[in-house]
């Protein structure tokens, strides 16, 4: 079942369709539901279709399409790094190497108090500040340097 | 029109329509996977592209609206390097199985890569691997490695079923075909994705390796199951039926056809087949020959009629028999001086016997559905018991038409439905009426003095006025009553009320057939009320015993409308006579059975509902001592000495049965003289029954259809009950309970669907499961008895599973 609170967003995000035109509100009922439960299960997607009429299959397909939605527990915080091209010019693979020592995780996986998680990701369209992560997929990390990342991983560790 | 040049041809063609279209006009070939001309336009496998002149780049054909003056070259140099690149990269990650393909042979892939394909891969990287999927018992995904992503079953799926069970999953590379959560494709139409499917990702489970497609012979023929009539093509094989694809027969069923069509010759296979004569001599079954069997048959039929009379003579025959089986079958008893003929056999209201203006038919082309812009369906499982016209309903109400139901039962038809009256069965004249009543204010118009006073007393509710107003808005309206309707108690006066409804819009109305051959029964005269001999209907010959059977086809304890009164009939019956492909249960009451053929054995003709004769050439030779039922017929015409028995081919049975194939003046449903009284009948204590005839229990072939009959469509029927009843019982959904009707009861797992009427109980008729009840509609009474034997545990809810808890 979805949570009364997830409800509420969606009707929300559905005042901007057209009343028969419910399934546009599809990304945003997956993003609802990842950011109260930090993942999105296969029976959530089934919540959601029933909620906005839609195939069980259409749901999935726009979750497994979408890189920034977590199809499995992703810690409480995942970080996804950009290794497209920009970010891969700029060292990107440094970042990640450097996160993988400090985590102690590969890519894809969690740490194992379940506090870090860490993610490959697609380009954020932010180029200029590259090479870039972004927590949790609402703050975005840019022109980052090894210190900066410890500083920023520090952070996360005391919140 | 715009003119438009292909390949140096000038083309006129309709504003809107692509390159595409034109070409197929022009006759010219443009290579294509993901382009079908019933789906919608993807554009996504690119294997189209076309040069445009002064378009900077190729641009695949199916996409592309055709513009006046357009110059295209299909074959230009640019073209044909597009194709081949695009050709290339399909091939990357396309196994080269072909060998082992059950696609091998009739393959898109394979026969474009042959036009347009390298000898040889300049491709060393890595294939991509698809791990297979299970999404059934009826399509295999064993090789999705195959798939090109061209996505035609998921519009399939989308557009078509009506419900999306496929999809595709993740992106770029990773993409693949798949359901939710390796959950099985339930939709009565899957089939048709095996067809649809370019290439071998998606084949047939029951066909898996069981022959090459160049070592198949192939037949057309027609289905034998709903009223459709679908057109097959039956590929045998060794003399045996291996494979039923769809034959094109756009005003038929177009391209498609139903899984129940596809999958049913499984039981054309089926060991249980009745290979030989049998007689029950001292309480045992011996295998005789024809001459002997035959004769023993015309010595009883003989005696039981000199001694007790010809009327005490009866013939039961299922409507999914071919015309001329019917026709003889007919003539015999009359012949021999009896009338007891009926098909109708779940038929229950028998008032409107000869004042019916014809065959009971479907009142309108079938490809005039389409055009319909508002229905009212009338005690209809639609889905299951006529998928493809269900179909083409939904393309209908996709294109702005609306369809209104009133029915027992609120199965999802996945289609929008604006107007839904769901009420016991017992209130179906009633809600009618009252429709009818709203729809005259609406109108402003008079009714007929007689349906006035009768209406006059019923109170509008909202969903009647809401029905009415909607039917009230349309053009085309179109009246259907299902098979719910027909086998309903008050069936004549619920088509009396159709019909005016359907005048007072200037619409049309007509029966949804409920086998193949219903029309084609009636035509054939295999009711007790045409011909000069009249005898008794199907429910007379059982509530009055008769002396003697014939049985064509027929399973009494699933076929008719009160088994319980079928099978005391038989067990009293000084003979009966089995004419079946199957040896089924008749071997308990039986004295002779006799082995006749299905469908693809033989030559024959079915009338379907919209009264199109369709007549078709057997596919293989009888099994082993099996005869066509139409030769048994003439022999047993023969041996009693009835004359006009002496035809040499069933195209001459044909010629004298049905003279011409223009119909349209032997098709008729108004009826005259039938009295309208709205009372609700049976209103007593109990629950009131509500049968529907599970899609593959219908018939006796569809019965032993292996695959289907592992598909959840098949799954043994559970009692359905609102969720207040479920309380006052104090049993929750999976629990056993007793159900009884007449002298027997059953033990069957009780499910709550609240879609149901309080008062009403879903049980399914037609299945083993429940054969030993009584009448299809009635009063059936539900308790919590305890038995030891459990029923199995798997049953269904209007298309979804639901797993006992």
């Amino acid at each position: 079942m979805l949570s009364a609170h997830i409800q509420e967003q969606i009707n929300r995000e559905l005042k901007k369709y057209p009343v028969d035109q419910k399934q546009s509100a599809v990304m945003s009922a997956l993003r609802f539901v990842q950011d109260e439960k930090g993942w999105i299960s296969t029976d959530d997607m089934s919540d959601v279709a029933d909620f906005l009429g839609m195939a069980n299959m259409a749901v999935l397909e726009v979750a497994t399409f979408y890189h920034m939605y977590n199809l499995k527990p992703m810690g409480k915080t995942t970080i996804t790094v950009c290794t497209n091209l920009s970010c891969t010019l700029c060292g990107a693979e440094e970042t990640v190497a450097h996160l993988k020592v400090r985590l102690g995780i590969g890519l894809g996986e969690v740490t194992a108090d379940g506090k870090f998680g860490l993610r490959e990701g697609e380009c954020m369209g932010a180029c200029k500040d590259a090479p870039l992560f972004t927590i949790n997929n609402k703050r975005l990390c840019g022109r980052l340097s090894n210190e900066k990342i410890d500083q920023i991983l520090a952070e996360l560790d005391k919140s | 029109m715009i003119n438009i040049e292909i390949d140096g041809k000038l083309v006129e063609t309709e504003q809107g329509s692509t390159v595409m279209d034109a070409a197929h006009k022009a006759g010219v070939y443009i290579p294509h996977f993901c382009y079908h001309k019933k789906l919608s336009i993807s554009a996504n496998c690119r294997m189209c592209l076309v040069e445009v002149e002064k378009a900077p780049k190729p641009l695949p054909a199916c996409a592309t609206p055709a513009a006046d003056g357009m110059k295209v070259h299909t074959h230009s140099e640019l073209a044909v390097k597009a194709q081949k690149g695009v050709m290339e990269f399909l091939l990357i990650n396309h196994p080269l199985d072909c060998p082992i393909c059950d696609q091998g042979g009739e393959c898109q892939l394979q026969d474009v890569a042959m036009g347009y394909g390298g000898g040889e891969s300049r491709y060393t990287e890595e294939k991509r691997v698809v791990s297979p999927k299970q999404i059934g018992e009826l399509i295999s995904t064993n090789e999705m490695s195959r798939c090109i992503q061209c996505t035609r079953c998921v519009r399939f799926g989308q557009e078509i079923a009506g419900i999306m069970e496929l999809g595709m999953a993740n992106r770029t590379e990773h993409a693949q075909i798949m359901s939710f959560v390796n959950s099985s494709v339930d939709s009565e139409l899957s089939g048709n994705m095996i067809d649809l499917c370019p290439v071998g990702a998606l084949t047939s489970k029951p066909f898996r390796y069981t022959a090459r497609s160049w070592e198949l012979s192939r037949r057309k023929s027609v289905s034998p199951h709903d009223g459709l009539g679908s057109n097959l093509a039956v590929h045998t094989k060794d003399n045996k039926v291996v494979r039923v694809v769809a034959a094109e027969n756009e005003a038929v069923n177009e391209c498609w056809i139903s899984d129940k069509d596809r999958f049913s010759y499984e039981g054309l296979n089926s060991p249980e087949r009745l290979t030989r004569p049998m007689i029950k001599q001292d309480g045992k079954w011996i295998e005789v020959d024809w001459a002997p069997a035959l004769e023993y048959v015309a010595n009883g039929l003989r005696q039981i009629a000199s001694n007790a009379g010809a009327e005490h003579i009866a013939a039961l025959a299922t409507p999914h028999s071919t015309f001329e089986e019917l026709y003889l079958l007919q003539k015999l008893l009359r012949g021999i001086g009896s009338g007891n003929v009926d098909y109708r056999l779940r038929q229950s209201d028998f008032s409107a016997d000869g004042k019916q203006a014809g065959a009971p038919w479907l009142g309108m082309p079938v490809a005039d559905i389409n055009a319909a812009d508002r229905f009212l369906i009338v005690g209809s499982f639609l889905r299951k018991d006529h998928p493809l016209l269900a179909q083409r309903i939904r393309q209908a109400v996709k294109h702005g038409a609306q369809a209104n139901i009133v029915h027992a039962a609120d199965d999802d038809l996945l289609m929008p439905v604006v107007n839904k009256a769901i009420i016991a069965p017992n209130e179906l004249l009633n809600m009618l009426a009252q429709v009818l009543k709203a729809l005259a204010s609406e109108k402003q118009t008079a009714l007929p003095a007689a349906v006035q006073q009768a209406v006059a007393a019923v109170t509008v509710t909202a969903a009647a006025g809401a029905i009415a107003q909607s039917l009230s808005g349309g053009q085309q309206v179109a009246v259907l009553l299902g098979n719910f309707a027909q086998q309903h108690p008050q069936a004549a006066q619920i088509g009396l009320l159709a019909e005016q409804i359907a005048a007072l819009c200037a619409g049309r109305f007509g029966y949804l057939g409920e086998a193949a051959n219903s029309v084609g029964a009636y035509l054939a005269g295999a009711v007790p009320f045409a011909g000069d001999v009249q005898g008794m209907n199907a429910a007379q010959m059982l509530s009055e015993p008769r002396k003697a059977y014939l049985l064509l086809n027929v399973e009494p304890e699933l076929d008719m409308h009160n088994p319980q009164l079928a099978m005391n009939a038989m067990r009293a019956a000084d003979m009966v006579v089995a004419m079946s492909a199957y040896k089924h249960h008749a071997m308990d009451y039986a004295d002779v059975l006799l082995p006749v053929v299905p469908f693809s054995e033989t030559s024959g003709t079915f009338v379907n509902t919209e009264g199109r004769a369709q007549s078709f050439k057997g596919a293989v030779k009888p099994l082993a001592e099996a005869r066509p039922a139409w030769k048994v017929l003439r022999v047993l015409g023969n041996l009693l000495d009835v004359s006009g028995f002496d035809y040499d081919t069933s195209e001459a049975v044909r010629a004298e049965g049905l003279h011409t194939l223009s119909l349209d003046d032997k098709l008729g449903n108004r009826i005259a003289g039938v009295e309208i009284n709205i009372t609700a009948d049976g209103n007593g204590a109990g629950l009131q029954r509500v049968s529907d005839v599970p899609i593959y229990s219908a018939d006796a072939l569809v019965r032993r259809a292996v695959s289907l009959q592992k598909t959840t469509d098949a799954a043994v029927p559970c009692v359905m009950l609102h969720g207040s009843e479920l309380q006052k019982l104090g049993v929750v959904s999976g629990d056993t309970v007793k159900v009884s009707q007449g002298e027997a009861s059953v033990q069957l797992t009780v499910q709550a669907n609240n879609q149901l009427p309080p008062g009403t109980a879903r049980v399914a008729a037609g299945h083993p499961a429940t054969a030993a009840l009584g009448a299809m509609f009635g009063t059936i009474e539900i308790t919590t008895g305890h038995s030891t034997k459990q029923p199995e545990n798997a049953c269904q809810v209007a298309g979804h599973s639901v797993e006992r808890a």
